[in-house]
């Protein structure tokens, strides 16, 4: 046992110690802030900066009145073809000919551009035209803005998620959507990447010949397993280091963008409500503010913990196969042939992420691949949010650790006889051999 | 007390069968040489002394305990396939090693100083090995293998990679080890260091053991009454002695190789000689360990 210890500290060490571990335990949790934050910052500045498209335009029907909240119109008086010329010495963005057009049948609207318009150009002066034709019509049939406004309704519904003990809170199933695709992705990176580390720290014993002088000193099975937990405690660092420097970042960034963190707007919102009895209007920070709230008042020591716990048992699941993989060949390159079978599951479960997983979390596909051990790490991440059953959750964690177990057995007994082996040439039926032989 | 006994050790593998039913003895405070040639089953055989793999049949008795997990203490072990970690700096690599040998953190501190001076690499502490040559990188090796001050050391092929200079250096080492009490078992198929350092010998022909004895004993086991003779002028000899071979040398002097058919003592054989012709020298010709070795070997094979 402390030699076990020993190699888990040594393990450790040699992961931690790395420049490559503190760039990527830094930078990881940058990268996306700082890709959001900047593309937000360029989205900002353009819209600030941006002139606005000069439009000419040639109406004929005479009833066109400009809107010049997006483009600058200029009214063009002559022909077409003048038009066109005029336009085409300019410029300006676009030239619109207005021809006469019925109300119930308007065509011949033609918008001349020198450069392909975006959806948005088209789609935006096609509503120019919408609401002035809807005016007109509503004139026409004599009806008052108001009774239009009093017959529009509009409605959104809470979705409210009752737990067992009764208590409600309210859900977000976009939020939940976004979690679950978070943790899932997450949880196959984390596999891979840990599983290859393990995979590649084995075939560096092997073919520096250092294993046999370490099996020497340690049963083969000590070595695996405190390879395997040396790295998983690596893991868990970095996982714990990515929490909190995620958590202040999104704090700084709420901040600096002005949008206050929720327990703050709460106590304004409480100070504002004795002030003032009237009913709010919803506006756009009160949307994000409550967008916020709820992404805050999710279960978020459930999804962690529930992360932390499939994170450990799927690392676990895969790291002992990595492992024999690993021990049973002598270059990465070789190691390719081997990888298929164990990257089907992750990729099987992946893939049901986006399928069935998010889409119907509670559908039995997604319901089975989230207990079968080999795709629940992956599966469950994808359903955690949405809330699921204890017995489900119960069995899928005990299975887990079950299916760990059975996997670091096959493993160790391939891994014993592999690390020892250099220069052989091993296939599935060679692999076997090595698992069914005694000591 | 033999520093090691095996009795009838057996290993079998799906294929075929790495050790057949060897028993060894290897006395205290000497220096074994288990020979054979390549696939014969001297690694296997010291794979189960370590504890690296199990034996099938038979029993291994260190010091006269069965074998047990934390005999690895006592035991250090250089294989032939062997390396360092390439990243990690030659004092972590070394505490690492012996701690994993069982010893604590500080008395590895204090040995694997007195080592390092020993050998006059003290400044290597803070290199990492692949920045060391192959030579500097055996001599940690070897460091790593002795640290814990082990009773038993095995040596699977230790000079493979040494040049004559560090070859040297490690042999001094290993003589004293056995001043100081240790028994070192040398694996090896080369002879020259079989007969400069060994005392005892074990030979391991497929899967079997088929010599074993001292040095000494082996040799006198395998001489062929033969005689090397330098002298003046021919003859000839007849009746109970055979004249395998007889050169000129120069001038008048001749080198007869001479064999007795029945055992008789040598002088017997000067009294013959001296009544015909006049002996300048005279020496038994003993077999080397590498005459030994491929008459027995090669003598194995041509049975089957």
């Amino acid at each position: 046992m402390n030699k076990i210890w020993l190699i888990i500290q040594r393990e450790f060490l040699n992961r931690v110690m790395k420049k490559s571990f503190l760039i990527a335990t830094i930078f990881v949790p940058l990268i996306f802030p700082a890709i959001i934050g900047l593309l937000v910052y360029i989205a900002k500045q353009s819209d600030k900066n941006s002139k606005k498209e000069v439009i000419h335009y040639i109406d004929e029907s005479g009833s066109f009145a400009p809107d010049t909240s997006t483009y600058v119109f200029k009214n063009f008086s002559g022909s077409l073809d003048e038009g066109k010329k005029a336009f085409d010495q300019s410029e300006d963005f676009g030239l619109l000919y207005i021809p006469k057009y019925e109300l119930s049948k308007p065509a011949g609207i033609t918008l001349y551009t020198k450069v392909n318009p975006s959806l948005d150009d088209v789609g935006g002066i096609e509503r120019i035209f919408e609401t002035q034709i809807k005016e007109k019509k509503m004139l026409q049939l004599n009806i008052e803005q108001k009774i239009l406004d009093s017959l529009k309704t509009n409605v959104s519904i809470n979705t409210v998620k009752l737990s067992e003990g009764g208590q409600e809170k309210s859900s977000n199933s976009g939020i939940l959507f976004g979690i679950g695709m978070a943790g899932g992705i997450l949880m196959y990176m984390f596999i891979f990447i840990y599983g290859a580390q393990i995979m590649q720290g084995i075939i560096e014993e092997k073919t520096s010949k250092v294993v046999e002088v370490i099996v020497s000193s340690v049963r083969p099975f000590q070595l695996m397993m405190g390879k395997i937990i040396g790295l998983a405690s690596v893991g868990l660092l970095q996982f714990l280091i990515w929490i909190i420097l995620m958590s202040t970042l999104t704090f700084g960034v709420l901040g600096y963008f002005g949008i206050d963190p929720p327990q703050k707007q709460a106590m304004e919102q409480i100070q504002k409500n004795n002030k003032i009895a009237a009913v709010q209007v919803e506006k756009e920070p009160a949307k994000v503010a409550k967008m916020i709230g709820e992404v805050m008042n999710l279960p978020w020591g459930y999804i962690l913990f529930s992360f932390l716990f499939y994170f450990l048992g799927g690392y676990l699941i895969y790291a002992a196969l990595f492992a024999a993989v690993g021990s049973a060949v002598d270059s990465p390159a070789e190691a390719q042939q081997f990888m298929f079978p164990i990257t089907i599951p992750l990729l099987i479960s992946y893939m049901s992420l986006f399928m069935f997983i998010l889409k119907d979390p509670h559908g039995t596909v997604s319901i089975w691949l989230s207990i079968i051990p080999f795709t629940s790490p992956i599966a469950m991440m994808g359903r955690i949010g949405f809330g699921v059953p204890a017995w489900q959750l119960a069995l899928s964690m005990v299975l887990l650790i079950a299916g760990f177990v059975f996997t670091t057995w096959v493993a160790g007994r391939i891994y014993r006889v592999g690390i020892l082996m250099s220069g052989t040439k091993v296939n599935y039926k060679v692999l076997a051999k090595w698992f069914m032989q005694k000591g | 007390m033999d520093a090691l006994q095996a009795q009838h050790v057996t290993k079998r593998y799906t294929n075929h069968t790495a050790l057949d039913d060897v028993s060894l003895n290897i006395p205290e405070h000497t220096i074994f040489g288990l020979l054979g040639p390549n696939g014969a089953g001297k690694t296997t055989l010291i794979r189960i002394i370590n504890q690296i793999i199990n034996k099938d049949e038979g029993e291994i008795l260190i010091f006269g305990e069965k074998l047990k997990p934390n005999h690895i203490e006592i035991i250090g072990y250089l294989p032939e396939e062997r390396g360092l970690y390439k990243k990690l700096k030659v004092g972590e690599q070394l505490l690492y090693l012996a701690q994993l040998k069982g010893l604590s953190r500080a008395d590895a501190l204090a040995r694997i100083k007195v080592w390092l001076e020993k050998f006059e690499i003290k400044d290597w502490w803070d290199k990492k090995v692949e920045d060391l040559s192959k030579g500097m990188a055996q001599k940690v090796q070897f460091i790593s293998t002795v640290l814990h001050e082990p009773r038993l050391i095995i040596l699977d092929e230790p000079f493979s990679g040494f040049d004559p200079v560090n070859a040297q250096l490690i042999t001094e080492e290993i003589l004293d080890l056995k001043k100081k009490g240790c028994t070192i078992i040398f694996s090896t198929h080369r002879m020259e260091t079989v007969e400069d350092l060994c005392d005892h010998i074990a030979l391991i022909n497929r899967s079997k053991k088929i010599l074993e004895g001292s040095k000494k004993q082996v040799k006198e086991q395998f001489k062929t009454n033969t005689f090397v003779v330098e002298h003046k002028g021919i003859f000839s000899l007849n009746g109970s002695y055979e004249l395998l071979n007889q050169q000129q040398i120069e001038d008048s002097f001749f080198q007869s190789t001479i064999k007795m058919k029945d055992v008789k003592r040598p002088n017997e054989l000067i009294q013959e000689l001296i009544q015909l012709t006049e002996v300048h020298s005279f020496q038994e010709k003993i077999p080397s360990m590498s005459e030994i070795f491929i008459s027995l070997v090669k003598g194995g094979t041509n049975h089957e």
